[in-house]
């Protein structure tokens, strides 16, 4: 039994990156989307649809509550319709977006919804129509949050990518598993464990500096 | 009630007209008269002031103008046109008509003082030239020019109210509303903003319509001034006749503060009857600021009696109208003729009590 080659480790590296990217531009696109919608929607906001924003909130919390392990399992079939095959580090991105799609567009919304309402009427008293509300004064002045929520999303992806391992994505959390588990390899799990908290500490400085140059609030 | 009223006819033609104007909230008891049958007419050009205490429905009456709130009944029209019933477009082109500023000022933290004063005329879909210019234009007139490129966390309160104003005047409107915009203000600032309002208004010749809780802003930039009490038209008229005779209960508590009340100390020795003791006379003169002379000649004061003596008061000028209230003493036993000569040296007089001598 022979430990990894270096060449394992950087292949790893690059399945997570690939899985945790991919996944990270489809569902922080879609939850920021996602998130603008509930917020306007809501009765006294921008474009009140309380019925339609209650129907989405609902769909929303049942992809938040079901565990990703499932996920990852009941959505094999849109998989396969989606990137034609169940096996791989491709195919692993469609159950990640789809679970992370809920959990950044609630953290968004969060961030939407503290925005001043002072702002909003200022706008609507000085002529913006509502799609410029949106546009030059929720979307901006939340950006902060925004982006902050975004910073948390990658890292939860990171450690959800781990679970991937179970449909042969590959990446370091399946390395990990594989070696350092189920081999008793305790060097490879606790190496893995240092690269991701590299990655981990990366992300997250990365994040917090991007949202305080967004931040004027003082 | 309207008859009773004074100086309620708008002097010029009518900008702003309010007719029966209802709104109501659902509060947790029952349903909030925020304001109850309200009509009145704003002049073009004149700065009009709303006042009441917190809850009386002066923001609400407000808003109605650029129809940031809805009225349940009634109609406001803004150059007799209804603002209700405007479809979005044609809302959007009333709001770029009518400026607003608000107590907190409300700028977005996440655009320069320049981003913010250029964003409306970026949504109305101005050229960037343009845009440049005239905000260069605002920010000179309000006295910011260095600060173009500041974010607004990096100014002080007056600095913050000094764009908004910018902002509020950039599609160069004929209405500004301000809604307490010199609450969140220190006494200093507050003189430096009201006194770019008042100028504002002459020389662009704008409609200002203000609400405040401070009777102080009322009397320091008002032409006329509605009292409202509890969603309620309580009294309305020229600044001058207001503070000079405030009719209403409402107006009274709310003038208080600036008013020349008996001082505390005075109003503990004061007795209703001397009883045959020696004493002085408390008089109150009151000046309404109706008497054609300008001003109160002291000749007059000093025709009271050889030994008058001023306690307390002062006088306001109000747009040309000398009016408030002083408190004379004079021997008790100089009363009766003493009173004949009043009647010419205040428009009412009032003996407050006696002070027994030696009592102080």
């Amino acid at each position: 039994m022979s430990l990894p080659a270096l060449d394992k480790y950087i292949q790893a590296f690059l399945q997570t990156l690939l899985m945790v990217g991919t996944s990270a531009v489809i569902a922080l696109s879609v939850g920021l989307a996602l998130a603008i919608v509930l917020t306007i929607t809501a009765s006294g906001s921008l474009y009140p649809h309380p019925r339609f924003n209650r129907g989405l909130s609902i769909v929303v919390n049942v992809f938040r509550a079901v565990p990703f392990i499932i996920l990852l399992v009941a959505l094999l079939p849109v998989t396969r319709f989606i990137v034609g095959t169940t096996l791989g580090t491709w195919a692993a991105v469609v159950p990640l977006s789809i679970s992370l799609i809920p959990f950044y567009a609630r953290i968004a919304q969060v961030s939407l919804r503290e925005v001043d309402p002072g702002l909003i009427e200022a706008a609507r008293a000085m002529g913006c129509r509502r799609h410029h509300i949106v546009r030059h004064v929720l979307i901006p002045e939340a950006l902060p949050g925004l982006v902050g929520g975004m910073t948390v999303s990658l890292i939860a992806m990171i450690n959800a990518s781990a679970m991937a391992g179970a449909v042969g994505a590959g990446g370091l959390g399946d390395l990990a598993i594989r070696y350092g588990y189920e081999r008793y390899e305790t060097r490879v799990m606790f190496e893995v464990i240092v690269i991701l908290i590299a990655l981990v500490t990366l992300i997250q400085f990365a994040g917090e500096g991007l949202a305080r140059r967004f931040d004027h609030r003082g | 009630m309207f008859a009773s009223d004074r100086g309620d006819e708008p002097s010029s033609t009518p900008h702003i007209v309010f007719e029966r104007l209802h709104k109501r909230y659902d509060g947790p008891q029952g349903p909030i008269h925020a304001v109850h049958d309200v009509s009145f007419a704003i002049a073009r050009g004149e700065v009009f002031g709303i006042i009441g205490r917190s809850g009386a429905g002066k923001s609400t009456l407000l808003r109605t103008i650029n129809a940031l709130e809805v009225p349940d009944a009634g109609t406001v029209t803004v150059d007799d046109v209804p603002v209700a019933g405007l479809d979005e477009a044609a809302l959007v082109r009333l709001r770029r008509r009518i400026g607003m500023i608000f107590q907190h000022f409300n700028l977005l933290s996440s655009k320069t003082v320049n981003a913010n004063v250029a964003l409306p005329l970026r949504v109305a879909g101005l050229a960037r030239p343009a845009i440049d210019r005239r905000v260069g234009e605002l920010l000179d007139l309000v006295g910011l020019s260095d600060k173009a490129s500041a974010y607004p966390s990096q100014l002080s309160g007056g600095q913050k109210q000094r764009v908004g104003i910018a902002r509020a005047l950039v599609h160069q409107p004929e209405i500004l509303l301000c809604d307490e915009a010199t609450s969140a203000l220190d006494p200093e600032t507050t003189q430096s903003i009201l006194a770019l309002l008042r100028d504002i208004n002459r020389r662009l010749g704008l409609t200002v319509v203000l609400i405040t809780h401070d009777m102080a802003v009322i009397r320091e930039i008002c032409d006329r001034v509605l009292v409202l009490d509890q969603g309620r038209r309580s009294e309305m008229g020229e600044v001058w006749r207001i503070f000079g005779d405030p009719a209403a209960e409402a107006t009274r508590a709310l003038l208080r503060p600036l008013l020349h009340d008996l001082p505390a100390d005075l109003a503990r020795d004061l007795v209703d009857d001397l009883g045959g003791r020696p004493g002085e006379a408390i008089l109150q003169l009151r000046y309404g600021g109706d008497s054609s002379a300008d001003g109160v000649a002291l000749a007059d004061l000093a025709a009271l009696h050889p030994q008058a003596r001023l306690l307390h008061g002062g006088l306001d000028r109000i747009r040309g109208h000398s009016q408030g209230r002083l408190l004379v003493a004079i021997p008790a036993s100089a009363l009766d003729p003493v009173q004949d000569r009043t009647a010419r040296v205040a428009d009412h007089i009032e003996v407050l009590g006696y002070v027994v001598t030696g009592a102080r």
